[in-house]
């Protein structure tokens, strides 16, 4: 039984090396830069996704105002860069403890909260970050923020001329944010979350410091989700509120791991390998006129998956359980 | 012998209603002991609140030596109380090995200890063949046998059972009543809250009955099931002039 295990671990990671060394070499192969763009934005939201369901998917706490933190990482870097001229790598680290200390601070009060009222608080949570974004003066506020380009560098992290250190680095997050799922999934945090999750009062009377689990899986879970906001804004190159702090990132972070399988290894890769591509590609052909058409798409598949297969569309590959009585 | 678990004259109010009133009981190293009444004696409410999920209004609980009226659910359990649920609290979406896990997780930090501990715990309650099930696949009984596996991976020194023979069938009770003894054979005390007295009474070395919120009657189980305070509390007058 601890073989099996164990070796269902090994095949997990075998499997990802395997994916991760594929997804390394499409560039050889995908030249064309709107394809590539896709590639670099499902390889994004496939970390985000991941990072969104440490907290949401694993310890339960639904959270759609995700939006707050990705923001917070592209903020605080490009803040930092261009105010105080603190590189983007430094920016991006600072981004990650800004936003898990906010995620922390956040959690005190509102982790207390159950079900629905928590998901409600988030979403309001991160609306007042966007309006504070929108009023704050010396961040830009609406206007935002230029990032100024002065040729390629990876210092500064900025590429004109080609796409593919963008493209390897949303690779690198996306499995920075598998492994770390991978890793916590058999650690202690691993089991406190999915403890809290199913049964928060059982979960207490076997030890599980339940509010600290979830201060855990927020602070983990907001520092990637920033590091990918980091990310995003030196890969913009602009940021705005609304470019960076939107409602829509919310929803983008939460929708592939519903998808794919909420609280899955596997769900957040598999549901933002389907989805990104999906949207993109009808926002690039319709263009600007058909504005909302890749909202509609997803909003229908989610409707469709949610009835026909709440559990995601990984339970379509999990082996049958033996589920026959042993007596 | 100093007792493992006292409470002091414990009381709870909901509002208007006095659940607990007054109680003082005491539970000494390796007894079992029943706790038994009617419905709505009290019985959860005492439970819960030695399992720490709710302080008293008043009055004191000492487990071990120590004051732990105050302590949270998750101290009590570190300290060395287990319990289970009357209305099972699986982690539905986990299997039956990753339950117990949690459990051991208390006193084993390394997974691999956590995970050998849980299967050792899964051989002992008998479960160790489902120990891949998911917790949601399993029958009444095995989720029972569940809660108190779990229970047992914190390596308790108190184990509280909350009606875990209740709605079983006879094979399965009598099942359940040979593994209560062997928890205690494993040098677990127990406190075990019982609505079938037939099952309960042979089981335990002392009886404790509550009714309306107070200790009524406390001693051999075969003294207390003759006691006409008991016979009253359960059946009415009538039947207590009989005795």
């Amino acid at each position: 039984m601890d073989k099996d295990f164990a070796a269902r671990r090994r095949r997990d990671l075998i499997i990802a090396a395997a994916l991760a060394t594929i997804a390394a070499l499409t560039p050889l192969f995908v030249k064309d830069v709107v394809v590539q763009n896709i590639l670099i934005l499902t390889l994004m939201y496939a970390g985000l996704s991941q990072s969104w369901n440490i907290l949401s998917g694993y310890c339960g706490q639904i959270s759609l105002g995700h939006a707050l933190y990705f923001g917070l990482g592209a903020y605080t870097t490009e803040l930092l860069f261009t105010k105080f001229g603190v590189l983007p790598w430094f920016g991006m680290l600072a981004g990650g403890v800004v936003s898990a200390l906010i995620a922390m601070g956040l959690g005190y009060p509102f982790f207390r909260l159950r079900g629905h009222y928590f998901v409600i608080a988030t979403i309001v949570i991160a609306e007042i970050g966007l309006l504070l974004f929108h009023n704050w003066e010396w961040a830009g506020a609406a206007m935002g923020i230029t990032i100024p380009i002065r040729g390629d560098s990876w210092l500064k992290f900025q590429f004109l001329r080609t796409k593919l250190p963008y493209f390897y680095f949303a690779l690198a997050l996306c499995c920075l944010a598998w492994f770390v799922t991978w890793w916590l999934e058999n650690s202690k945090w691993g089991f406190w979350w999915r403890a809290v999750k199913d049964n928060p009062e059982a979960a207490e009377s076997l030890g599980v410091d339940v509010f600290n689990s979830k201060m855990g899986a927020a602070a983990v879970s907001a520092f990637l989700v920033a590091v990918g906001g980091s990310f995003y804004a030196q890969f913009v190159s602009y940021i705005d509120p609304e470019s960076v702090m939107g409602f829509q990132f919310s929803l983008l972070m939460a929708l592939p791991a519903v998808l794919g399988g909420i609280g899955t290894l596997w769900g957040p890769v598999l549901g933002a390998a389907i989805l990104i591509p999906l949207t993109e590609l009808t926002r690039f052909k319709f263009g600007g006129s058909g504005r909302g058409v890749d909202l509609i798409v997803y909003g229908t598949l989610i409707v469709l998956i949610s009835l026909a297969l709440p559990r995601g569309l990984l339970s379509l590959f999990s082996r049958p359980k033996k589920t026959g009585a042993a007596r | 012998m100093s007792a493992l678990l006292e409470t002091r004259g414990v009381w709870q109010r909901f509002g208007g209603l006095v659940a607990n009133s007054d109680v003082s009981i005491s539970v000494g190293r390796g007894e079992i002991v029943g706790l038994i009444g009617p419905n709505g004696a009290g019985k959860s409410t005492l439970f819960n609140l030695i399992a720490g999920v709710l302080p008293p209004t008043q009055g004191s609980i000492l487990f071990d030596g120590e004051d732990v009226t105050k302590l949270p659910a998750a101290e009590r359990c570190r300290r060395g109380i287990g319990r289970t649920f009357q209305v099972v609290k699986s982690f539905e979406t986990m299997t039956v090995i990753d339950n117990v896990i949690v459990g051991a997780l208390v006193r084993n930090t390394v997974m691999r200890e956590a995970r050998r501990k849980a299967h050792e715990v899964l051989e002992f309650t008998g479960l160790a063949a489902r120990a891949d099930v998911l917790a949601s696949d399993l029958v009444p009984a095995e989720k029972r046998r569940l809660e108190v596996a779990r229970a047992l991976a914190t390596e308790p020194k108190l184990l509280l059972l909350d009606e875990v023979l209740t709605g079983l069938t006879p094979t399965e009770a009598q099942t359940g009543v040979a593994l209560v003894r062997k928890v205690r054979d494993a040098g677990i005390t127990v406190l075990m809250v019982e609505h079938v007295m037939e099952i309960v009474m042979p089981l335990v070395d002392r009886a404790i009955v509550l009714d309306l919120g107070k200790v009524l009657v406390e001693g051999k189980p075969a003294d207390v099931v003759r006691d006409p305070k008991v016979i009253k509390a359960y059946l009415g007058d009538r039947h207590a002039v009989g005795a």
